[in-house]
């Protein structure tokens, strides 16, 4: 009898999955000689990257974006008005301020991953806790902030936090762009928990049970058996919410953070020339692609060496 | 109460244990002595190794007495810690922690559970690792050894904490063949030496040379056991003839 072969090209694949819903026919293939039926055979994942949503950032898109962007720059030349200095010129010009505004989004998005990553430990912690109420507690608060929208929560913190705190003596001002940050960590904290307690739950019983027969307490078998093998498995989503945050911080720029977008704002407002408003944009979004781009290539690279073969 | 050697090591009374409504083990009662190599037989789903765990308390019992060198472990004050120091476990999947070496894996226990030192403590995980044949792959990770090897190393950590009792479950069923016999030649060496040990196999002829004593289990309940040579040659039960007559 043949059995068919599980193809692996994705139009193939559903051919196959048809004819498996069929049930009995997988039996009764001896009799047919030449005809081939679809064998059950254990479910196999394909392979995570044909899975999940492609990222934005991939090299096409990269290349589509700065053929755009190229493409937008000549429609501006087209336009421009004799006299006027070329869009190349202008936007090497505002480069240094633009730079200096984008510094800020690292600052911030390095920051809000730092502060969010802790707290979502500690969240991701109370998530697999043994007492009801502190997992009940953790949970509500997880959900709360995995769902809210970032803007939301980024309004509540410039409003509701005070514009300085004082701590012993000292008064440390808060300005708008670290309670943007504190507006950004919570999220990512909520998002981290949830990536703790994901990883936690994929560990394997086994794992547990001989930690426990080896008489290592609950904190001991988490800190050294379970908590380091999700490490592992936890970096490369972890790499992805940075992205996400990186691309989230331009929401800063409506609470008026002097951050990339924000100045490109500033700087089209401070040239008044319609045909710089497409390049302009384009031009922040590729100092987004580029920065985020290698952070996408690493995921990948990660995820597929620390899948399970 | 007292424990002294003359006592069952492990002494099991009327042990039942339901999951909902399945239950698993329905009044089992089971004697080990010190130094002897008891083992455990019986049809799969017969409640073996929810058994094991009971002993060391990693399953709680519903009803029913274990007591492990005269310490109750039935009882919701026992310090189960200290229990586990006492009682070895080695599992059918291994369960090595893959992120450490494994000479890591033999040394994390004695090292963080006892807070021994760690000096010594290597010492003596090098010489288990010779014990189990393994000298020279100290520093593999479970990863890159053999199911037999990761097996071995298994057994080395469980001996590391230097328990009054290992219990084995179904420990060669995930092996091939060809590997099934080092693991067996380990086990029988530490029984040589006097380690006290429980096993759960299928491996009858292994049971049948090795054990002192043998417990058939099916359903819940030891149908038949006594020593190996009166067990395997005139059982009165018809259910254990019956499946002795489709395993031998």
């Amino acid at each position: 009898m043949k059995s068919a072969q599980i193809p692996t090209s994705p139009r193939k694949r559903g051919e196959v999955r048809a004819a498996a819903t069929c049930g009995g026919g997988a039996t009764r293939g001896k009799g047919g000689g030449q005809r081939i039926f679809a064998v059950l055979k254990p479910f196999r994942l394909q392979s995570a990257a044909h899975e999940l949503p492609r990222s934005l950032f991939t090299a096409r898109s990269g290349i589509v974006l700065i053929f755009v962007l190229l493409l937008s720059v000549g429609f501006g030349e087209a336009q421009a008005g004799p006299g006027t200095p070329s869009i190349v010129a202008t936007i090497l010009k505002w480069t240094p301020l633009l730079a200096q505004g984008f510094a800020l989004n690292i600052a911030m998005s390095f920051l809000a991953m730092a502060i969010g990553t802790v707290l979502g430990l500690m969240l991701g912690l109370g998530l697999i806790a043994l007492t009801r109420p502190v997992r009940a507690t953790a949970w509500l608060i997880t959900q709360f902030f995995r769902n809210a929208p970032w803007l939301v929560l980024l309004f509540y913190c410039i409003l509701l936090m005070p514009f300085e705190v004082s701590i012993g003596g000292a008064t440390i001002p808060l300005p708008a762009w670290a309670k943007s940050t504190a507006g950004l960590a919570l999220p990512v904290m909520a998002n981290v928990a949830e990536l703790v307690r994901g990883a936690v739950q994929s560990i394997p019983a086994g794992q547990w049970e001989a930690a426990e027969s080896l008489a290592f307490t609950r904190l001991q078998m988490l800190r050294l058996v379970i908590l380091p093998q999700c490490v592992k498995r936890m970096t490369p989503p972890w790499m992805n919410l940075y992205a996400i945050v990186v691309v989230g911080t331009p929401l800063a720029s409506i609470v008026g953070v002097n951050e990339a977008m924000t100045l490109t704002g500033d700087v089209l407002s401070s040239e008044g020339r319609t045909e710089l408003l497409v390049p302009m944009y384009l031009y922040l979004l590729t100092w987004f692609f580029i920065y985020c781009y290698p952070i996408a290539r690493a995921t990948v690279a990660l995820e597929r060496r620390f899948q399970v073969p | 109460m007292a424990w002294t050697p003359e006592l069952p090591l492990i002494r099991m009374r009327d042990v039942r244990k339901t999951f909902g409504a399945n239950i698993v083990l329905d009044g089992i009662s089971i004697d080990v002595m010190k130094g002897e190599v008891v083992c455990i037989i019986g049809p799969s789903g017969a409640g073996k190794s929810t058994l094991l765990r009971c002993i060391n308390a990693l399953v709680p019992i519903d009803s029913g007495s274990i007591r492990v060198e005269g310490q109750e472990v039935n009882d919701p004050k026992l310090d189960k810690l200290a229990l586990r120091r006492n009682v070895g476990m080695v599992f059918q999947q291994y369960n090595l922690f893959p992120h450490r070496t494994a000479l890591a894996n033999i040394m994390m226990a004695p090292v963080h559970v006892l807070k021994r030192d760690r000096a010594e403590v290597e010492i003596e995980a090098r010489a288990l690792m010779r014990k189990v044949r393994l000298d020279g792959k100290e520093d593999a990770y479970p990863g890159e050894l053999s199911g037999g090897q990761q097996q071995r190393v298994a057994i080395a950590r469980s001996l590391a904490m230097q328990p009054a009792v290992i219990l084995f479950d179904e420990v060669t069923a995930a092996l091939d063949p060809e590997t099934v016999k080092e693991v067996l030649v380990t086990i029988r060496e530490l029984a040589d030496e006097g380690m006290t040990c429980v096993i759960v196999t299928h491996e009858m002829g292994f049971a049948r040379e090795l054990a002192d004593h043998i417990y058939f289990t099916d359903r819940g309940v030891v149908v038949e056991h006594g020593p190996p040579a009166e067990f395997f040659t005139n059982c009165r039960d018809e259910r254990t003839r019956q499946f002795l007559s489709q395993i031998l």
